[in-house]
């Protein structure tokens, strides 16, 4: 993880944490949900959460937001945080009529900056819409200018694409990296589908109720404790990049290594770490790559 | 000669222009059943009143709040569900004040006031308490309906937006406490919560905006009202009417 802390160490020189916690732990009726969690949030980097179901990465974000305050640990805000927060899932009861312009009007009640946000995640045209009519990637960009209007430095975006088709999925994410270009904020994400994240991330932080490993996508898909948690679906990750390692090294032809096959989970981990001279040892076992 | 129809007209129209927004927060928030719950619990406060020998409008208030502010500490601990909470309320205080009435010495209630009402009866001190409720709650949903909106939407949006949501949650269920003791002379127990709901319901279908529901539920309460009146002046054209 020396890429990780190198990373680290620069942003904490140039600017500081929006927020930072250190060593909190949550428990819920005298059950530990977080131990010892440390997160740092700076401006101008995503940071992806990624966990199973029930490793707290819920009760972190409410923690982040300062919906729940933790029983150990320190929170530590700057005092210029502004916080957009995209909840996971909206649902609006029928029985309240409710337009996207009133929607939004929650958050800020200036029509022209409404109509500008929403133009910036490209649903301008159904700002007149009730609201219950949208479809999943709809809402999700609604939501997203709702939390933009706020002008945060800080988004926390809880699975932002949750019920957006693959290719919807694919523009949100790259919406989500423009923003934060465009605004210099820190993104707090959370997300369980680890193949689309992976790409639009600076960081991920495993969690598993303690932090499990963090850092690049690169670094943490070849972790052992990531491997241990989300061995299966790893392989369908590293599976993508395998292919393009092989036609980088020219062994696609090989029969064996031809890896869309290749779909025990332990068999594609290692793989995808090619690169990392840990895994150099596995790959010369497998004989499948006798040129390295 | 039609002082008691202008008395009842005033105090429909006062139970009308509050029980619009009132019922739309209460379709909003999926709070029916509360409104059932204070119904139930104001048999307790009359109850309460001829012990006491307070009037039974103040008594019935000051159960309706109590009642109220039980739900709001309960629903804190999170160890039940709401409508479970509510069941205990409501049938506990029924029946508590359904013994308690057959206890005290002398007492006599007319039931069917107390079920549906006696809007012809009300005193012109009545129509001023009412009228008061009215523009009290209204003011107060008037300050709070942005964050009412905005809880209604998404609580934790709304908190991290910076609304106090557990404060503006317990105001409001203090405000429908109020509003159903006050208008529980005018309409009766039961036909309280169909006062806040069935006009709300209906008037969705024609709004677009969540304060268009509220007006336009009041506005038919309001024109309920009036109609009302009409039929009964037609009904006795220039005859003294007694009542009761």
């Amino acid at each position: 993880m020396n890429n990780a802390e190198t990373i680290k160490h620069e942003a904490g020189e140039s600017m500081t944490a929006l927020i930072e916690l250190q060593g909190v732990g949550k428990s819920f009726a005298n059950r530990a949900v977080l131990r010892a969690v440390n997160l740092s949030l700076m401006p101008g980097r995503i940071v992806t959460l990624i966990g199973p179901n029930g490793a707290g990465k819920t009760t972190l974000v409410k923690i982040v937001l300062g919906l729940l305050q933790p029983d150990s640990g320190r929170v530590q805000r700057s005092t210029q945080l502004r916080v957009g927060y995209m909840p996971q899932k909206l649902h609006i009861d029928p029985t309240l009529p409710l337009q996207v312009e009133r929607f939004l009007q929650f958050a800020n009640t200036d029509y022209v900056e409404c109509l500008a946000a929403l133009e910036r995640v490209g649903i301008a045209h159904l700002i007149k819409q009730p609201v219950s009519g949208l479809s999943g990637g709809e809402m999700q960009r609604m939501l997203l200018a709702r939390a933009l209007l706020r002008k945060p430095n800080l988004l926390v975006l809880d699975e932002p694409v949750q019920g957006v088709d693959v290719t919807g999925q694919e523009a949100l994410y790259q919406l989500i990296g423009e923003l934060r270009d465009e605004l210099n904020c820190g993104i707090l994400m959370v997300s369980h589908d680890l193949h689309l994240v992976m790409a639009a991330t600076d960081e991920v932080v495993c969690l598993n109720q303690h932090v499990c490993c963090h850092g690049t996508p690169q670094q943490v898909s070849v972790d052992p404790e990531f491997v241990a948690l989300f061995g299966a679906k790893t392989a369908l990750y590293a599976h993508h990049h395998d292919h393009e390692h092989d036609l980088h090294r020219g062994v696609v032809n090989s029969p064996a290594s031809s890896s869309c096959n290749h779909d025990s989970p332990q068999h594609g981990s290692p793989q995808h770490g090619s690169l990392d001279k840990s895994s150099t040892s596995y790959e010369s076992k497998e004989g499948s790559q006798s040129d390295v | 000669m039609y002082d008691f129809l202008y008395l009842a007209l005033l105090a429909g129209l006062g139970v009308a222009i509050v029980a619009g927004p009132m019922g739309s927060l209460v379709v909003w928030q999926r709070m029916a059943y509360f409104g059932d719950t204070l119904a139930h619990g104001s048999l307790l406060g009359i109850a309460l009143g001829m012990w006491l020998s307070w009037s039974n409008s103040l008594a019935v208030v000051i159960v309706c709040l109590l009642i109220a502010g039980v739900l709001i500490v309960f629903e804190r601990q999170r160890l039940l569900a709401t409508d479970t909470i509510l069941g205990i309320l409501s049938h506990g205080s029924l029946a508590l004040g359904l013994v308690a009435l057959t206890l005290i010495p002398g007492a006599r209630t007319d039931m069917e006031a107390l079920l549906f009402g006696d809007i012809l009866t009300v005193t012109a001190v009545e129509v001023s308490v009412v009228w008061l409720m009215a523009v009290c709650v209204l003011l107060a949903l008037w300050r709070l309906w942005p964050s009412l909106l905005a809880i209604t939407v998404h609580e934790d949006l709304a908190r991290v937006e910076g609304v106090r949501v557990d404060a503006v949650k317990a105001v409001l269920k203090l405000l429908l406490a109020l509003v159903v003791a006050i208008s529980m002379k005018v309409v009766g127990v039961l036909l309280i919560t169909a006062l806040l709901i069935i006009p709300a319901a209906s008037a969705r279908h024609f709004a677009k905006t969540p304060e268009q529901m509220a007006l336009l539920a009041s506005w038919w309460l309001c024109w309920l009202c009036a109609w009302a009146s009409c039929i009964v002046v037609a009904q006795y054209p220039g005859r003294p009417l007694h009542c009761g």
